[in-house]
Parts: structure tokens; sequence; C-alpha cells
């Protein structure tokens, strides 16, 4: 197993902070689970816990940006694209500021916590926002470049982090480019589209079917919006099948992101792998991934339907 | 300019702050939309900050160094374009395209669409986090420029209001002042009748603010109260301003209907008349 992809928004957060003075990083009581504490540690002077507020939380970060600072938000994904979604739409997406909000602990892999806790929501809202960018790294390494990438970038980013390990799959010459999938593995008979902690599995379904003589294209879509139009084009057009693969509500996330340009452009049949319109519970990560259907045989399973859907 | 006012000045403040009325009912019926009351109870505020203490450029409305003002009341808009223009960030004649098509004058304040605003507002409660977050960077930066920020009384009842009161003290932001325009009225009716934020003055010292009341259209009063918040030293200022909604219209005066309604093409001859000291009956 690799880093968490907080951990490695932690680690990479100092690093930027060396290099960027303007970097102001903003935590609401959670600084040590977001990882920003790394930050705090480090820059004291350039840290600022805001307590269990995260409305305020928001608005701060967007009069630091009126004045040319680039700061880094941190809580869970529920709290930041949850509680504060009208703050981040009108202080912060609305007048376009430079806020980067890392949101941490997305998806149903908060585990115990429950569904209180379980942001299956955000990708949606957030990539609803005009002005807004959404990006959700696979891995650690992608973590760093895409947190690196954002400091850079003129403009509000949402990152989508996850509170579990999660395996590495690039290496440190790997190349983050914004609004462009990666191809994982190429194929010919079906594509496999994945975000976040799903990429790994889909990497894993992508074996499986190779040896029942299927062969699957696998693209990571790191960057949720702006999506990749041509690469869905090309997907649905080389192999006129799609499965998409989110740890996100199946409304409104990658699947309708996809589904979207599907319909506009190359309509092929296609099937969702996401929570179905549901709530979570508490359990470890690893059983809530099995009851809602995030495992790679659940990759492996969307295939076989959505190929017996092919003409 | 010195820490008191001469009469000249002061008088010179009031016909500033008329201008800036007349402005107001005319743009707003000539939009047929818009909230004049709240902007009446506002425009001696918005005068003295505007025309005797804030360093802004209207030559240069982005310089770093400049006085920032968030306007956290943004429905208050009228307000604060008929100030800018009277200041000459743009041409007074512009007002009159207030929330049309494709004018820069949205019924919001948009920073991207107007220069000299420091802030888009409109959904209330946000106002004072942002300023705070200017106020913070101004620290950061070891820069002297300060902050100023307006909020209505009923926008106290926003819980976000009491999230970013409690953060400009424990972070002694002393570069902020803040004003609450206490006219006592919001859409529904009284403040203390649809969800009282009283006792105002006591809830902001409660919060460790350095607190001020003053009749928010004495101008003097204004100023005094601004140098005295400069003077303050480790807590951001409260100025609570007692002011009458939809003043300098009598007709207007402290009544919660004129919140959110234009006055006919009629009623605004007569209002415009009658703030230019030409009364008409």
């Amino acid at each position: 197993m690799g880093l968490a992809t907080r951990e490695a928004y932690g680690e990479i957060l100092k690093e930027l902070g060396k290099k960027h003075q303007n970097i102001v990083v903003l935590d609401a009581d959670l600084s040590k689970s977001t990882k920003t504490a790394v930050f705090g540690k480090a820059f004291p002077d350039r840290f600022f816990n805001v307590g269990i507020a995260e409305q305020n939380l928001m608005g701060v970060g967007a009069g630091l940006a009126t004045a040319g600072k680039i700061p880094f938000v941190s809580t869970f994904a529920m709290f930041a694209a949850g509680r504060a979604f009208e703050q981040v739409r009108n202080s912060i997406c609305y007048p376009k500021l430079n806020v980067k909000i890392a949101a941490t602990h997305a998806g149903l892999t908060v585990g115990e916590d429950g569904a209180s806790h379980q942001s299956i929501e955000d990708i949606s809202l957030m990539r609803s926002i005009p002005n807004m960018t959404v990006i959700v790294p696979a891995d650690a390494e992608e973590t760093r470049q895409a947190v690196a990438f954002a400091a850079e970038y003129q403009g509000p980013v949402y990152i989508r982090l996850g509170r579990m390990s999660v395996p590495d799959l690039f290496t440190a010459d790997y190349k983050y480019e914004h609004g462009k999938a990666v191809e994982l593995v190429d194929g010919t008979d079906v594509t496999i589209m994945a975000t976040g902690i799903m990429v790994a599995p889909a990497k894993a379904a992508a074996e499986t079917l190779m040896s029942a003589g299927i062969r699957a294209r696998v693209l990571n879509f790191h960057t949720i919006k702006p999506i990749d139009k041509e690469a869905i084009i090309k997907a649905a057009t080389d192999t006129g099948a799609i499965v998409t693969c989110e740890e996100h509500s199946i409304i409104g996330g990658l699947g309708s992101a996809v589904a979207e340009v599907l319909v506009e452009n190359m309509p092929v049949p296609m099937e969702r792998v996401g929570v179905m319109d549901t709530f979570g519970e508490s359990g470890t990560p690893a059983t809530l991934l099995v009851k809602y259907h995030l495992t790679a045989d659940d990759i492996v399973n969307a295939v076989r339907k959505v190929i017996s859907r092919k003409k | 300019m010195s820490n008191k006012l001469t009469q000249e000045q002061v008088s010179q403040l009031e016909g500033h702050a008329q201008a800036i009325r007349s402005n107001i009912v005319a743009m707003v019926t000539e939009a047929q939309s818009g909230h004049p009351g709240g902007s009446l109870s506002a425009a001696d505020i918005l005068t003295t900050l505007y025309f005797a203490e804030m360093n802004v450029d209207p030559q240069n409305p982005g310089l770093a160094q400049r006085d920032r003002f968030v306007l956290s009341k943004g429905h208050a808009a009228p307000v604060l374009y008929a100030t800018l223009a009277e200041k000459g960030f743009f041409p007074k004649k512009e007002l009159l395209t207030l929330r049309k098509i494709n004018s820069r004058l949205q019924g919001h304040p948009s920073m991207k669409s107007l220069p000299g605003i420091d802030m888009s507002t409109g959904s209330l409660g946000q106002g004072l986090s942002v300023a705070s977050g200017m106020a913070l960077a101004a620290r950061l930066d070891g820069s002297d420029h300060r902050v100023y920020t307006i909020l209505g009384d009923g926008e106290l009842e926003e819980g976000m209001v009491w999230e970013s009161a409690m953060f400009a003290a424990h972070y002694k932001l002393d570069n902020l002042t803040a004003f609450v325009d206490f006219n006592g009225l919001q859409i529904d009716g009284p403040v203390s009748q649809v969800m009282s934020p009283l006792p105002i003055p006591e809830k902001w010292r409660a919060f460790s603010w350095h607190v001020i009341e003053i009749d928010g259209h004495d101008i003097n009063a204004i100023y005094d109260a601004i140098q005295t918040a400069k003077t303050v030293k480790g807590k951001p200022t409260m100025i609570v301003a007692t002011t009458v909604k939809g003043k300098g219209v009598h007709q207007m005066e402290n009544k919660a209907e004129w919140h959110g309604t234009a006055p006919s093409r009629e009623q605004c001859e007569l209002f415009v008349a009658q703030l230019n000291g030409v009364e008409k009956q």
C-alpha cells in the first residue's frame, strides 16, 4: 500500500510552502486528519485554524485571495462541499477567487464514522458551479502533482482526497496533465473510466477481463472538470462501450459527466459503478466497498453487462 | 484630515450624501426594482468612509495599499454604486443601468464587473468573513491599510456572522472596522419581532470586539468613531450605527415595505425634490 492521498497532500503542501511565500493554509479543527498540520508546523505564521466554522473558512479564504494570497483551505469533503456550498459558490467561484479547497475524507471509505461523514455528493455539487475546477487524484504521486498544479493555476480548485491508504499507481516520472485523462491500459472491447480510489480496482478488473479474452481500456480521470471530452469520444468510437467507476453517488459525478458528453456526441452503451443513490453506513473501508459494490469484481460485472448491450 | 472635521468639511460631506441619496432613488426608480430603504440608511456611513477616510483612488482602483470596503449587506448595492460614481470611479449616468441586461451594475455588487468593488456580495452573512480574510492578508503583508465592512441588523441573524465575529477577535484583527446599519427593520418587519438580534452592542462586546455606539446619520459621530477604531489595539471594532431605514425621504422612513420596493416615477420626482430641499406637496 502507498500513502493515503491526504498524507501526500500534507507533504507536498509543506514543500510548496517553501517555494510560494503567498501560500496560506486554513483548517477547521481537523488539521491532524487533513494533514495541514504538517504545513502548520513548518510555517506557523501562515497557518490559521478557524475552528469548527466551515462557512467562515471559505469566506476568510476568499478575503485572503483578494489580496493575492494563495489560500489552501481544508476540512472534510462533507463540510467543504456540503455545509459551505453556498460560500464556495458566492464568495469564491462567482468572483473567481484563487482559493484551493483540498477536501479530505471523501466517499464511503471514511469508514467507521458512517453516513453523516461520507460525502458522496461533493463531485456533483462542486462541478456544477461555474468557474470551479474539480480534481480527484488516484494516488500519492498524482496528488503531489495535482496540488502543485493547483498552486500555479489561477482560479478556484476543488481537490478531492481520501482517508485510507491506496496503492501507488504512478512514479515520480509521471506527468500530471490537467484536464487530460490518462490511459493506463489500452484496449478495444470496452473502456473503463475511473477516478480517485477506483482507479486501482479498475486496473485490476482489466487484468481479470484480459484473462477472459476481453480487452478493456482503462482511463484515469483525475480531472472531472473540465472533463476530457476528446478521450471520452475517442473511447466510445474505438471501444463502443463504457463503464464509469467512482466512489461517489451515480448521480452527478464522473458517470454523469461522461454520460453528458456521450449523449451529445457519440451515444454508446454505458454502465455506472458508484453509490446507487443511497446513504452509506459504518464499517471498515474494505467492507463498505464490498457492500456498496465498489470492487474490481463489480467493475468486471458491469463490463460484462455493457458488452452484452453492444450491438 | 485631522482628528476632527471642520464645519466646512461636514457641509461638503452632507452635500455628497444628498447627491448619493438622490441617485439611489433615481436609479432604483429607473430599474423598477432594488432596495432603497437600506441604501438610504447607510448613505451617511458610506459618504464618510469614501470622502473623509478611505485611501482609494478612482484612477487606480486596484492599488495594493488601498483601504478595502466590503458591502456585506449587498442588497444595498445602490448606495455603493452611487457613492463610487460620486467619487469618480465611473460616470454617474451609468447609475441608470442598474439591474438591466448587460449592465456593470448588477443587482448585488460584482467585483468582476465594476471598478471599485472590492468583493462580490449579496448573500447575507458572508462579507465579514471576507473582510476578516482581507485584514489578515494586510497583516501578513505588513501593510497598514484598513478594511471596512457594513452589515445589516437583520443580517446578524445569519449564523456565519458569529463564526467570523469569533475569528476576527481571536486573531486580534485591529485593522478591521465593521458597522452595523441598525435601522431596526428587515423584509418581514421589525428585527425585534421577526427574529431579534438584540441587544446588538452587548453581543459584540461578548465576542470580544471593541464596540462604539453612534447615530449613523451624524457625520461627525461617524468620523470620530472611525478615528477611535484606528487607535484600538488588539481588537476589531464594531460601530453600531443607529439609523433610519429610508432616511431622507419622509414617506419611506421607518417603513419595512420600502426594503425592496421601487418608487413610481411620480413618487421619484417627489422624493428627489424632497432630498434636494425643494419640497413638493
